[in-house]
């Protein structure tokens, strides 16, 4: 499995709060929670991202509460992938469970600008920045992981294994 | 290249021989823990599922005891959809009020939770039974629904920190100031993703209790859990706590209800931490962040509102003890607040028994039925604008107890009480 597309790159701590605003919490359904995803420090963010896009971010990114809602926001955004140099451990949990591919590098974190056109394969973890020519070893899922993230979350990943039963 | 203590426990419930730091795992659960918070939000995932009912209606606890009894009609409601699942499903560690207290105070006192057990919670001081030997951690809804239907979870292997502990602590050290010490030391985010590994012959000094509030608070480090060896006192606890079952069950068949793990001679930290507990002094986090420590005699004259001596942290009877027996024949400082709220029904009425529910009446505190209430900023202690609370509990951050300009440090039951004699920031005095 691979996702391709266009960089965002933010900086250290992001917080769930931002990544979608406390107020916005009463919407549950995902295209509109994504209308919000980021809007508090990138205004054209919503405006710009496109299907596959994917989001580069240093230290601690998702930290704060543990609210669900944030990576489905920028799940339904449109983002295939964020890189970042560390997770939050609730947040890195959560991606996974609502099943947004999520990999940590931090030289890759560092290093990726804004704007790159960014290549990952999940199946070995190679991050290539075809903008800069370099490539980058972040950590690959494991076949489970990767099963669990094209089911598209942990509720669709055991239903699929109950039926393959 | 060995294992950690808790790597071994996860190697074990994946099935597998060897797992290392970063590796991703599927692992069975031995309880999974859900509040009146958490649990509808849980129970609502749950309908998402194909497979229909829980995994097993003997290793789900549901335990209504954050705004319990009722604060008002949505925690009623709560409540009563709680309530009414776990009736539909048959759970069998389901506590009403009457039976209930605070989650992680009460999981291990009914021998719920034990040594070399996998245990997720949808609370984040699910880590508290660590200090068993088990792990534990804290995750959200959809992990929670997922342990309740199938009995399971994944997990990042973590690395780990090895924290020794050495030497003996002074009188009126316990288990919080020695945990505070270390936040202050590594930070709110030092042990972030990783185990906390207490190793050191200093542990031969902490009673259990001192035990669950230091491995209670390692989440405020960030840390995935925090986990004690198995000793003699660990075996003592987890005998005199055995459910019938489970002891029936033991007498029959020989095989122990609980396994104990230990890490490797060779078992590789990302960071090993020294902390001589013979030179620590009481220890207090003021506003706003846990790691924002002082040393009781740099603390200087700080005037207070409110004392709460309670929580999953220090709601235990060890911490009723130190407490009474501070404030035994003594007065709370005119025109403070002093709440009590022992964890457990069993804390509360060994604490009936042992008199020091008496003392407590007598120097002028209240105590409360167990609930979470304050420490949360529920109800049953909210503080007004700009007013302070020394508190037993384990968080301080902007509002938790109440209004945004309130204040609370947190601190042990010993400073506290002694706190509440004063009306000011106080150290035990002898
Ligand atoms: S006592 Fe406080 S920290 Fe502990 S479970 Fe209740 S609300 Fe959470």
């Amino acid at each position: 499995m691979k996702a391709s597309g266009k960089v965002f790159k933010y900086g250290d701590n992001v917080d769930t709060d931002v990544i979608i605003p406390a107020r916005y919490l009463a919407e549950t359904n995902p295209k509109g929670l994504a209308k919000h995803c980021m809007e508090d420090i990138d205004t054209d963010f919503v405006g710009n991202v496109k299907e596959g896009d994917i989001m580069v971010a240093r230290k601690n990114f998702g930290c704060g509460s543990s609210r669900e809602h944030a990576p489905i926001a920028i799940k339904a955004s449109g983002i295939s992938c964020v890189i970042a140099e560390t997770f939050a451990r609730i947040f890195y949990r959560n991606s996974i469970n609502i099943g947004l591919p999520i990999i940590e590098c931090p030289e890759a974190a560092r290093e990726i600008e804004g704007g790159d056109q960014v290549e990952v394969d999940f199946d070995s973890g190679l991050i290539t920045d075809k903008t800069s020519g370099k490539t980058y070893k972040g950590q690959a899922f494991p076949p489970f992981m990767q099963e669990l993230i094209a089911a598209g979350g942990l509720v669709n990943y055991f239903n699929k294994k109950s039926a393959d039963k | 290249m060995g294992m950690t203590m808790t790597q071994k426990i996860l190697a074990q419930a994946a099935g597998l021989d060897k797992v290392e730091a970063g590796q991703l795992i599927m692992a069975d659960l031995d309880m999974v823990l859900a509040n009146d918070i958490t649990g509808p939000v849980a129970i609502q995932e749950l309908a998402r599922f194909d497979k229909k009912g829980v995994f097993d209606k003997d290793k789900i606890a549901l335990v209504p005891d954050h705004f319990s009894p009722n604060k008002d009609i949505q925690s009623a409601h709560n409540c009563k959809y709680l309530r009414e699942f776990a009736h539909a499903n048959d759970i069998r560690h389901f506590y009403e009020v009457g039976q209930m207290g605070i989650e992680h105070a009460l999981l291990p006192e009914k021998g719920i939770v034990t040594a070399g057990d996998v245990v997720i919670g949808a609370d984040s001081h699910t880590c508290t039974y660590g200090a068993l030997g088990a792990f534990s951690t804290g995750v959200g809804s959809t992990d929670a629904a997922a342990g309740i239907a199938f009995g399971k979870a994944w997990f990042k292997v973590p690395s780990a920190i090895k924290i020794v502990l050495t030497g003996k602590p002074a009188k009126w050290i316990s288990g919080k100031d020695i945990i505070l010490h270390i936040i202050g030391t590594i930070g709110v985010d030092g042990a972030l993703y990783r185990s906390m590994e207490f190793t050191g012959d200093g542990i031969s000094y902490l009673s259990m209790d001192d035990r669950f509030t230091i491995a209670n608070m390692a989440i405020e480090a960030g840390g995935k859990n925090g986990i004690f060896p198995v000793d003699g006192k660990t075996l003592e606890y987890i005998d005199s706590h055995m459910s019938e079952k489970a002891r029936k069950e033991y007498e029959n068949t020989g095989a122990a209800p609980y396994k104990v793990f230990e890490a490797d001679e060779d078992a590789v930290y990302d960071q090993v931490i020294t902390v001589d507990l013979s030179r620590l002094r009481p220890t207090v986090a003021f506003p706003h962040l846990p790691s924002n420590t002082h040393t009781i005699d740099e603390v200087g004259d700080i005037k207070i509102d409110q004392v709460v001596i309670g929580s999953c942290t220090n709601g235990r009877l060890e911490d009723m003890r130190i407490a009474a027996q501070i404030m035994k024949g003594r007065k709370v400082a005119p025109g403070l607040r002093v709440i009590v709220i022992p964890a457990t029904q069993q804390i509360y009425l060994d604490s009936l028994e042992a008199g020091y529910i008496k003392t407590f009446i007598d120097a002028g505190a209240i105590v409360s039925t167990p609930t979470c209430g304050p420490c949360l900023g529920g109800y049953m202690g909210i503080l007004a604008e700009n007013e302070r609370c020394v508190s037993t509990t384990n968080r301080n951050f902007v509002g938790r107890m109440g209004h945004v300009s309130s204040e609370i440090y947190l601190a042990s039951p010993a400073v506290a009480a002694a706190s509440a004699l004063t009306g000011k920031i106080s150290a035990p005095q002898d």
